[in-house]
């Protein structure tokens, strides 16, 4: 881990404000994936910014009827909290299907979402990696590709998107609100929150530099079955082969958004009138244009089943 | 004391200690953070500093050239060690890696440099600056590609003959009526242990002491004094407390020789773990095998041809993986062949870990006996008891000295429900879940080496004893103890065990399935001698001498244990030698694994739901630990069957998932409860303990069994481990 | 945060001092290496934290990059929590921070300030067993030991969140109450490695513990 200066703010507009400060420093909230990553110097920020004690660790019902989840509440009490059970199951049944008590206990909402890559050749500093090292080639095509993408990735990386909190926040039509250190809004719909990686897989998300993520905006709840499968080859503290994030209605209709396949949570809206003709069609339309390699081509089919596991166990 | 015949009653036979499922004797130590490991003995060194080892970064080659000027002048810097500034340094005498690599590099993440600082943080950073470029040449990382080369090795230490022949195995083969040839693969494993390997080394001068985390105190030693050129004299190796092992702490790796070095070169004390992420290409492990199997048998199920040949590969000089062993001895069948073939690759060193050889041949071996079974129309149970063997199948008028593979199989079949299986795959469902059970035998040897202590008495009746074996989660402390408390005739609080010190007499250590039954003949022996001593001291015949409550008895008069140390504290050493019974009888442990697994049958996911080991394995010195033994190894075969892979990445030569996230071993969400049924024995052609080791034991076959039931739950045959859901879901039906 | 801190911290608090480090190296020449004196002038960035562990206030000038784990082991000598993989994927480090468990090696030190820190050593010593502690001698509730105080530390804080009502991913239904089944009890402890295997041992340790307070 190389040296870094530390530093407590208070509030999330000094937290943008002291990000514009010093080049290359880092927000830390949890940590529970940045000080990984310091450790194995794939993230060297010279500064560090603690911003675990500015507030944003709230969960408020909306006017509109949503629900806005601050961004430092952490993930066990995000999946506790009485209305994301009572209407947001699926997000709860996310949380509650990734890493273990003690990382949710640290977890942060935001922190999850930006969490990065699993791919291995990326935590390993002496492989080739275009997104650790842009340009200097990707190590994981050739190689042990079995649990990275096969959808949405390019030639330069085939990572993909770790997490399972933001691909129920997909699947919920999700927004992210940000912050900047002249105290400038945005709201980010999560579904152009992550970036493909074409040629540049180092950039991940549209956040502009030194904006910081305040909070995640439910949209009110949509009713329906609530169904997160998360499929994994030990029975839990894994990240996913594949999971389908699914909200079905009675009449058969509903969304589903896929993790584990991509670079980011994978959802296609125009494939969704397809459910009600069963995961076959509904899975074609969905991996259209996928890319998979020798290794990773199983997931065609554990896309597929993994819905049909869903839509049949909605129907129960 | 030297044991020569099969052992008559004596002490430990009234087990009225022994036998008993004590709970451990250090457990309270272990429950609240006060058992001390490696690199916790910050007691004993002031001011130490800490070091960081750097791997090699290219899989073969040559390092060109290191340039240490930034990570010299990083803060805290005390010193760099290399191969070049190291001097001579040689290899261990059981494993063959060079454990600071330089100029030639043999594997990825090879020790190539230590790097001292004033503390862990420093360390790590100065290691990265270090400028090091390699020279890369192309290596042999695919064992599959480099099989057909491979040479019959010639015969190690340990292990099986390279290749046997009895009968004519080529021509019962051809000739039987039904018959079986597959081939099945297991792939590279660690250890995984939870205690990463980790040395505090401190010199006084010429002497060296360092509190490590070592499975074998007595190869510790000779193999530090071997790589650092160093008398044995001058060596002290402590490991009180070892973070778990499996085979992959056997003796010196990287740590000690860096730390050692850093140490020398610092003049002060150095702490040196290996970083989590170094470990699985850095150290040692269960290397990956091809076996193909041949079985031939006649229409009512009888073997008459049977044979196995093992494919594996390590760095030169190093040991096949002898997956053969078990097929030797397991099965009668009057025509036999098995071979090992080692192939030159260049990952990372192949060696010892849990049941080496057993649990990779079993995997193999007990799956062709199921696919065989089904060729026969016989169930696996039956077709297994119809080949039982009481002697050597390839020397017979050998006798197991016990077996009771039958009863195993037989107990096992009834407590787990075995009549409920369905013969016919893929046909009992529960909602999304196809359910299936399956059964494999288990075999493991039971060797028993020298081993010395030396016990003392005290006036106030307290027993202690010392041995550098070593407690790597076994129990060896609880059933030292135990023995001891029954042989002197005290309980258990009045016995002190201390553990793991060089400057105690030797023992063969934890490996090799032989610590439990090995130290504990070493106690006996002691005690026998110190029970003489007291005799002597009270003025009484030994002969007429009994040790019980604390008293010595003898004729009408009672002696509190402690008058025989009133004067001064009695002290004695003895060891216990073996002569040849270990040659007239075949000296095995037997077991039977029964589980019940369920597939989803969309997802492919395996799940374990139920798991039965019967294990038939000498007098169980404490139920409770050796069945911990056995559940720990079931768990570890789950994990060998499902899901533990070390990958090799064939175009960059390493094993790509070698961290703990990449690399999965079982979870508790994983392992429902487990039984474990100890049938009794007691082999009196062992030692006078009549024990015989079981932490092996418990993991042979298991993989196999899990392999079975998934094949009984599906229809669908995995021949090449671990059984993941990309091997099962092309062929799985969703709707049955 | 709680309100003392609040009320200390009033403004954008830099709390990092950036300093010279000089150290003089003497490289040793027992093995030949070449002894030599550098003069260092690279920053080393330390500071300052006061944390509570096991009911005593400790307060720390340290290296930024410390981590709780390591301030526990190196700095304030309680070694009974583990280092097992130094990233979060073993569990061995699991202390509890105001009563919740987290790993400790994927904390900064610095980001406790004013937290009550609870090691194994916390809970119970030799000679007056935590329940759990007792529980988990009594049922051999481990092998090896090393994974042993971050087992227990998590066992009472799953416990804890199952009484909490904070429901697991094999919990049934999101809305009622979780009980501690076999099956609560192996998925909530799942970030705790055991590779000795002592898993069906722990989770009978657990159930007495559960049933006790019940």
């Amino acid at each position: 881990m190389k040296t870094f200066t530390y530093e407590r703010v208070n509030t999330p507009v000094e937290a943008a404000a002291a990000a514009a400060r010093t080049p290359g420093a880092k927000f830390l909230a949890g940590g529970t994936n940045l000080l990984d990553l310091m450790k194995l110097e794939i993230e060297a920020p010279p500064h560090i910014i603690d911003i675990g004690k500015i507030g944003l660790d709230k969960i408020e019902s909306t006017p509109a009827g949503g629900l806005l989840i601050g961004a430092l509440v952490n993930n066990t009490d995000l999946a506790a909290h009485s209305i994301v059970r009572r209407d947001y199951g699926l997000l709860s049944r996310a949380l509650l299907a990734g890493a273990s008590g003690q990382l949710r206990n640290k977890a942060t909402t935001a922190g999850n979402l930006l969490q990065r890559t699993r791919c291995p050749y990326f935590y390993d500093t002496n492989q080739l990696c275009n997104k650790r090292v842009p340009g200097s080639g990707c190590a994981a095509i050739a190689g042990f590709s079995r649990q990275l993408g096969i959808i949405g990735t390019s030639n330069a990386c085939i990572a993909t998107y770790p997490g399972d909190m933001a691909v129920a926040m997909r699947a919920l039509d999700a927004t992210v609100e940000t912050v900047n250190a002249k105290g400038a809004k945005r709201a980010l719909s999560l579904d152009r929150f992550y970036r493909l990686p074409g040629q540049t897989p180092h950039l991940e998300t549209i956040l502009e530099k030194n904006e910081l993520i305040t909070a995640v905006l439910l949209p009110p709840p949509v009713g329906g079955v609530h169904i997160y499968h998360k499929v994994r080859d030990r029975a839990s503290y894994a990240f996913a082969l594949v999971s389908v994030a699914a909200i079905i209605q009675k009449n058969g209709s509903g969304r589903v958004a896929v993790g584990g396949i991509a670079p980011r949570p994978w959802r296609v809206e125009g494939a969704e009138s397809l459910l009600p003709s069963g995961a076959k069609a509904f899975a074609a339309q969905l991996l259209t244009g996928a890319r998979p390699t020798k290794e990773n081509e199983y997931k065609l089919a554990l896309v597929e089943r993994t819905v049909a596991a869903v839509l049949n166990e909605a129907n129960h | 004391m030297k044991f020569e015949t099969p052992a008559g009653i004596n002490p430990i036979d009234k087990q009225t200690v022994i036998g008993k499922p004590t709970d451990r004797i250090e457990g309270p130590l272990k429950t609240t953070g006060t058992a001390k490991y490696a690199y916790e003995h910050n007691d004993v060194v002031s001011n130490p500093a800490y070091g960081y080892v750097v791997g090699a970064a290219i899989a073969k080659g040559r390092i060109k050239s290191i340039d240490q000027t930034k990570a010299k002048a990083a803060p805290g810097v005390l010193a760099i060690v290399t191969a070049a500034s190291a001097g001579p340094l040689k290899p261990g005498q059981f494993y063959v890696d060079k454990l600071l690599a330089g100029p030639d590099i043999d594997h990825y993440h090879q020790a190539v440099a230590v790097v001292v600082a004033e503390t862990f943080e420093q360390a790590r950073a100065a290691a990265s600056l270090l400028k090091i470029s390699y020279t890369k040449t192309k290596g042999a990382f695919d064992l599959a590609a480099a099989k057909d080369s491979a040479p019959v090795p010639k015969q190690g230490q340990f292990g099986p003959p390279p290749q046997t022949n009895v009968g004519d195995f080529g021509g019962a083969f051809a000739s039987a009526p039904v018959k079986l040839d597959e081939t099945y693969t297991t792939p590279d494993q660690t250890h995984a242990m939870m205690e990463p390997h980790a040395t505090i080394a401190r010199w006084d001068g010429d002497k060296l002491t360092c509190w490590s985390s070592i499975q074998q105190i007595n190869w510790g030693v000779r193999d530090i004094a071997t790589v650092l050129g160093i008398p044995k004299e001058n060596i002290r190796l402590i490991s009180t407390f070892i973070g778990g092992g499996f085979g992959g702490k056997g003796t010196v790796l990287s740590d000690i020789i860096a730390a050692s070095l850093a140490a020398r070169a610092a003049g002060r004390p150095v702490k040196v773990a290996l970083p989590r992420p170094l470990i699985m290409n850095n150290t040692t492990h269960r290397p990956a095998t091809i076996q193909r199997i041949r079985i031939g048998a006649t229409p009512d199920g009888t073997i008459t041809a049977i044979g196995h040949e093992n494919w594996s590969g390590n760095l030169p000089g190093g040991r096949p993986e002898s997956s053969t062993a078990s097929t030797r001895l397991l099965y009668a069948g009057a025509n036999r062949f098995t071979q090992l073939r080692l192939a030159v690759l260049d990952l990372a060193e192949g060696n010892a870990m849990r049941a080496p050889g057993e649990a990779t041949g079993m995997m193999a071996l007990e799956i062709a006996m199921d696919e065989m079974a089904e060729k026969l129309k016989m169930d696996p149970v039956a077709f297994r008891l119809k080949n039982d063997t009481q002697e050597d199948p390839e020397k017979p008028g050998r006798k197991f000295s016990t077996r009771k593979l039958v009863e195993c199989l037989q107990t096992g079949a009834t407590k787990f429900g075995w009549s409920k299986r369905q013969t016919q795959p893929g046909t009992v469902r529960e909602g999304q879940w196809l359910i299936g059970m399956g059964v494999a035998s288990a075999i493991r040897g039971a060797p028993v080496m020298k081993s010395a202590a030396r016990v003392r008495l005290s006036r106030e009746g307290i027993v202690t004893v010392e041995t550098d074996m070593t407690d790597i989660g076994t129990g060896s402390y609880t059933i030292i103890g135990q023995t001891a408390a029954e042989m002197m005739g005290v309980s258990l609080d009045k016995v002190v065990v201390t553990l793991g010190d060089s400057t105690f007499p030797e023992s063969p250590g934890s490996g090799g399935q032989w610590g439990a039954a090995s130290a504990t003949s070493g106690v006996y022996a002691a005690c026998v001698k110190l029970r003489e001593a007291v005799a002597n001291s009270l003025g009484v015949h030994i002969e007429d001498a009994e040790f019980v409550g604390g008293q010595v008895l003898a004729g009408n008069r009672s002696h509190p244990l402690g008058d025989a140390a009133k004067a001064a504290e009695l002290v004695v050493t003895d060891e216990m030698t073996y002569g040849t019974l270990s040659r007239e009888y075949a000296q095995d442990t037997f077991g039977a694994h029964f589980v019940e697994v369920g597939v989803n049958s969309y997802t492919g996911e395996v799940r374990v739901r139920r798991m039965v080991a019967i294990c038939h394995a000498g007098r169980v010195l404490n139920p409770k630990t050796a069945r911990s033994q056995v559940i720990g190894a079931m768990t570890m075969g789950v994990g060998a069957a499902l899901m533990e892979e070390l990958v090799v990445d064939k175009h960059v030569g390493f094993f790509v998932n070698h961290d703990l996230a990449g690399y999965e071993v079982p979870v508790h969400a994983d392992i429902p409860h487990q039984e474990v049924i100890l049938l009794e024995d007691i082999d009196p052609t062992m030692s006078p303990m009549k024990a015989k080791g079981i932490g092996e034991l418990g993991m042979v076959g298991v993989a196999a069994a899990v392999a079975n039931a998934v094949y009984n739950a599906t229809g669908i045959r995995v021949r090449d481990y671990p059984i993941t859901l990309d091997k099962l879901i092309d062929k799985l039906s969703i709707n049955g | 945060m709680d309100e003392s801190n609040e009320s200390t911290i009033t403004r954008r608090e830099m709390i990092a001092a950036t300093t010279t480090a000089v150290t003089a190296l003497a490289f040793s020449g027992m093995t030949g290496v070449q002894a030599t004196s550098i003069q260092h002038t690279v920053p080393l960035s330390l500071a300052q934290v006061s944390f509570t562990v096991n009911g005593r206030a400790q307060s720390l000038n340290m290296d930024t990059r410390t981590t709780l784990l390591d301030a526990l082991r190196e700095h304030l000598q309680f070694t009974g929590t583990k280092k097992g993989c130094d990233h979060g994927q073993c569990g061995a480090c699991t202390v509890l921070v105001n009563g919740r468990r987290i790993n400790s090696c994927l904390s900064l030190a610095l980001q406790h300030q004013g937290d009550t820190i609870t090691t194994i050593e916390g809970l119970g010593t030799p000679d007056k067993l935590h329940p759990m502690q007792a529980a988990f001698v009594k049922h051999d509730g481990y092998q090896c030991g090393y994974c042993t105080p971050g087992q227990i530390c998590s066992a009472v804080a799953v416990l804890n969140e199952i009484k909490a009502g904070i429901p697991s991913h094999v919990s049934a239904s999101l809305l009622e109450k979780p009980v501690a089944t076999n099956m609560e009890l192996r998925e909530r402890m799942s970030g705790n490695i055991c590779r000795c295997g002592a898993y069906s041992n722990i989770a009978e340790a657990m159930s007495e513990v559960a049933q006790k307070q019940a």
